[in-house]
């Protein structure tokens, strides 16, 4: 062991050691570890460069970032999953705090302030969306779809699942490994020219067997899917759960999922207050009506809130716990454990700033600043600004297919304008070509979208 | 001046209580939180309200029912919440053992709040996030090193869903051999977490689950009765929950291997063994490892975090993709991966608590790493040595032989007092003390699990055992202290009754409160 004391262990002092040392009885660390048998000993040195002091390791991680180039410094257009929004400052003061960034599985005594602004997270999103249950966030986007999908299934005692074909692919991959082997996919056909799913399709692939129908609204390509009542229609008259994913940040001004018949909404928390991180904001919800069938489905905690022996104390507590896998191991609902529960507090606070007004103010910049971005370009010469006819929400596919340029040719231009552009859809989605689906919110100015404008006017007709 | 007589341990604490509304309650119309970024006038000119063109019924009727409230009561409603939390900053956080709750060192937080990091797209053109890429390869040659194994992904975003991953491997191995049908059991061990369990679960296993010995050892003469043509993986950690290190783990790994079953190891935990011995050495064909335990990122409320996910080189190619992989002089995402199992998580997974766990293996070096795990020993060893002297506390199983933790009971405490964990929990919070009972089921009777790590000093330590005694006093001579607690925590004890599992009496959210809140006023009245 190295003899310089560490200042992360404080134990290396040698005589704090060798009193410990007297008080187990025995001689030497080594002893302790007697019960390893030699065979298993690793007797090499790992090949990790030697410690450095605080100033060192500033600079050398410091040094190792600023190989990266940032959203701050670069114009950046990509979403499709991720996306660059407004942060209010207390947001990042309240995650940042000490107690909350430090704190784990404390019980609700000790943690209760935990427990209370998670319990107003699970609230104030389900004002948001509309639903009277939201869990403790799991992972991201895709899980909650993926679990949502589950207990549709453990609902309806079915296995088949149909997905809109306009889901992100990448959220497909999660959800499809996440619930095979008992689950099987099948894919509903979609428009081209509105991205709106085929109900002809869809009622032609519904059965008896259908456990779930999954959509995502506003849609992965982001159009606004506009027939949530006749799918909701369609999945009730076959006894199907619909299953609605959806950006949180759309619902001041799009009609929340419940009001066109979703059993279950959810989607990704990122939006509301979380860094991009380079995808180290994401965070899944669930969110359902109070309806105990559905409830005991969670395999998420659901904090509720409760009395305490002393008048006036609200108190908190886990609902329903047995049903999971920390109560009863492989016979609970899916499995539980450390998910992101930082982000749902995070969410929390965002609501708490921005209230209706505010939401409903986002949600109307959002719309106002994507279709300037649209109707701008439209005029560039042989670029269709919205490949998708249907009035879309933050996201649009750009077609460069008249250009005679691929999205990764036009791409590299635009990085070398200091431009991060779209994400090229050509691979996800052939059928379309060289498009992209590019991403505008309330945090580009008038002067970005006009930026982006120019130069690809000057890219595309080189 | 008369010196001021001071107690050496912190037993007047009293924890902060601010009887916070619930944030609607602090509802004023007209209040504004946030001023939110508008679309400029000239936007305006030229495309209108930007809502008109949405159809009727797909615009929302009524804005959702937020509170309005202004900026500074919303931060202080949330800092009040915060001071009601016992962070791992706050108190000597070894009782919530297995969970490997150590220093997390500030200079990572700094570190992290980079616009360079927080304002990375996950999307952008490799060439713009070289630094970021560089880290996450340079923590897999570290992780490499530690474990043995021949590849890292990073994208799992906790033990579970690293365990979910390797669950997910394990059927993908074996539908490539074609034995997926036949090969349908996954065994694991009563002493572990119980996602070992849950997601094989999930990805259709029937469970195996060995139980102890005598002696506390998972039963390997079990192990060879339930080994079959059947056994598609074998799941373990190990040391388990109890701390016991298990010296016959290669035998158990050749046993699972000559059956033809994978074996993988969950070093959620894996703080005593740093630099002592590896997954490799003991037969495992992957391991994985929570960067939010072992390696000092925060545990942040329950995530997000990273269950670095190690495996062999036959099975990097059904690894979630991308990974990151060093090309040249260049750092890549590679998302050939032969059998990928697809995605478990989105993008590339938690970068913060990468470059966090990154900063912190530099901060140690290979011989810090090393004294982590030793001290980590020594620190437990003399924890067990004293807890296993307080009156009512004993240590199950063979005696000695652990290494970063230990499973204790207070079967005779409870017996002889009336006193449970659970009672022994809520007092140690009028101590400013957070204390884990374990998971279930409780195989131990009257379990805690402490563990604690190499943060701790000796007079920490101290600290703790001096609750834990004073406590076990109280129940032989005062019980009635212990079980009434908590008197110094931020609320009194809960009225559970049936407020947590009858749907009648169950509230979910705010808005279902205030419902059944006003239903039982309209009946009493």
């Amino acid at each position: 062991m190295s003899k310089k004391v560490h200042p992360y262990i404080p134990n290396m002092v040698p005589e704090v050691k060798q009193k410990m040392l007297d008080e187990i009885g025995v001689h030497s660390i080594k002893e302790l570890y007697s019960c390893i048998p030699e065979k298993l000993r690793f007797k090499g040195t790992m090949n990790i460069p030697k410690a450095l002091n605080e100033l060192e390791l500033r600079r050398h991680i410091e040094g190792l970032l600023n190989k990266n180039v940032s959203t701050n410094e670069y114009l950046n257009f990509l979403g499709a999953g991720c996306w660059q929004h407004f942060i209010p400052a207390v947001c990042d003061e309240v995650n940042q705090r000490a107690e909350f960034l430090t704190a784990y599985a404390g019980e609700p005594y000790e943690d209760h302030g935990r427990f209370q602004a998670l319990f107003e997270y699970q609230s104030l999103m389900a004002e948001l969306v509309d639903m009277e249950v939201v869990n403790v966030p799991t992972f991201d986007w895709a899980q909650a779809a993926a679990t949502s999908i589950r207990m549709a299934s453990r609902i309806t005692k079915r296995t088949k699942v149909l997905l809109a074909n306009t889901v992100s692919p990448e959220r497909k991959k999660i959800i499809t490994n996440y619930g095979t082997p008992q689950l099987t996919f099948e894919d509903v056909d979609f428009n081209l020219n509105t991205g709106l799913m085929d109900l002809t399709d869809l009622e032609r692939k519904l059965s008896n067997d259908v456990a779930a129908i999954y959509f995502e609204n506003p849609s992965y390509l982001g159009f606004i899917e506009s027939q949530g009542q006749e799918i909701s229609n369609l999945a009730k008259k076959y006894g199907a759960i619909m299953v609605v994913g959806v950006d949180p940040i759309s619902l001041g001004i799009l009609a929340q999922p419940s009001q066109y018949g979703a059993d279950i909404v959810c989607g990704d928390l990122q939006p509301l207050g979380m860094h991009m991180n380079f995808s180290g904001g994401q965070a899944g919800f669930i969110a359902t009506h109070n309806d105990p069938t559905f409830i005991n489905e969670y395999p998420s905690r659901l904090f509720g809130i409760i009395p305490t022996v002393q008048e006036g104390e609200y108190g908190f507590g886990d609902i329903a716990y047995d049903r999971t896998s920390f109560a009863d191991r492989e016979n609970g609902k899916e499995s539980v454990g450390t998910q992101t529960a930082l982000w749902g507090i995070t969410a929390g606070v965002y609501l708490s700033l921005m209230g209706p007004n505010g939401m409903y103010e986002l949600g109307q910049a959002i719309m106002q600043n994507s279709q300037y971005a649209v109707m701008q370009l439209n005029k560039i010469k042989n670029i269709r600004g919205s490949r998708i006819t249907s009035p879309f929400f933050k996201e649009f596919m750009i077609d460069f297919n008249d250009t005679g340029l691929t999205v990764e040719e036009v791409n590299k231009q635009l990085l070398e304008h200091k431009i991060f552009g779209g994400k090229d859809l050509s691979k996800e989605f052939p059928q379309y070509g060289q498009s992209a689906l590019y991403c505008v919110t309330e945090v580009h100015t008038k002067e970005d979208i006009d930026k982006l404008v120019s130069v690809l006017s000057k890219v595309v007709t080189k | 001046m008369l010196k001021i007589q001071r107690h050496s341990v912190n037993i007047d604490f009293h924890q902060a209580k601010w009887n916070e509304p619930i944030i609607f309650e602090l509802h004023q119309p007209g209040e504004v939180g946030v001023e939110v970024p508008q679309a400029c006038q000239e936007v305006v000119d030229v495309v209108g309200d930007g809502i008109s063109v949405l159809p009727q019924n797909i615009k929302r009727a009524n804005k959702p029912n937020l509170p309005e409230i202004g900026q500074a009561r919303v931060l202080r409603h949330y800092v009040r919440l915060s001071q009601e939390t016992l962070g791992s900053d706050f108190n000597v956080e070894i009782g919530q053992g297995t969970c490997t709750m150590k220093y997390i060192p500030k200079i990572n937080e700094l570190l992290i709040r980079n616009a360079k990091l927080m304002e990375l797209h996950p999307l952008q053109d490799v060439s713009t996030v070289q630094g970021m890429l560089e880290i996450i390869h340079n923590m897999d040659l570290a992780m490499r090193e530690i474990s043995g194994m021949d590849a890292f992904s990073f994208q799992p975003s906790g033990g579970t869903q690293a365990l979910f991953a390797m669950a997910s491997i394990v059927r993908k191995y074996f539908e490539v051999k074609g034995e997926a049908d036949q090969r349908n059991e996954i065994i694991t061990t009563i002493f572990s977490h119980p996602s070992q369990a849950a997601t094989a679960v999930v990805k259709g296993y029937k469970i195996i689950t060995l139980h102890p010995d005598e002696n506390g050892f998972p039963d390997i003469e079990k192990l060879k009765e339930v080994v079959s043509e059947r056994t598609a993986g074998f799941v373990v950690a190990n040391p388990e929950d109890t701390g016991i290190y298990n010296s016959k783990i290669e035998e158990f790994t050749k046993i699972v291997h000559d059956a033809g079953g994978i074996c993988y190891y969950d070093q959620a935990n894996a703080n005593g063994l740093l630099g002592i011995t590896r997954a490799k050495e003991a037969g495992f064909d992957m391991c994985f490892f929570n960067l939010h335990k072992t390696f000092a990122a925060p545990h942040m409320c329950g995530g997000p975090a990273t269950g670095a996910l190690g495996v062999t080189e036959e099975l990097k190619p059904y690894l979630p993709g991308p990974i990151v992989e060093k090309n040249g002089d260049q750092y890549v995402l590679n998302d050939q991966l032969e059998h990928s199992i697809g995605k478990v998580r989105a993008f590339h997974g938690v970068a913060q608590t990468i470059l966090r766990s990154y900063a912190w293996i530099r901060a140690l070096g290979q011989d810090g790493l090393k004294a982590v795990a030793e001290i980590a020993v020594l620190n437990n060893n003399y924890l067990y040595s004293k807890v296993s002297k307080i009156r009512g506390a004993s240590v199950p199983y063979v005696q000695g032989q652990r290494l970063e933790q230990v499973r204790y009971s207070w079967e005779q405490l409870e017996k002889e007092t009336g006193v449970t964990t659970e009672d022994v929990q809520r007092r140690m919070t009028d101590f400013g003390l957070h204390y884990w009972t374990s998971h279930h089921p409780y195989i131990v009777p009257q379990p805690f699990t402490l563990e604690p790590t190499e943060s701790y000093s000796k007079a920490d330590l101290d600290e703790y055992i001096h609750a834990l005694e004073q406590i076990s006093m109280e129940a032989y001579e005062n019980p009635e202290v212990v079980k009434n607690a908590p008197q110094n925590s931020t609320i009194h004890q809960l009225i559970e009754a049936d407020y947590l599992d009858d749907p009648a009496k169950w509230c979910t959210s705010w808005r279902v409160y205030q419902e059944k809140v006003k239903n039982e006023a309209e009946i009493t009245s």
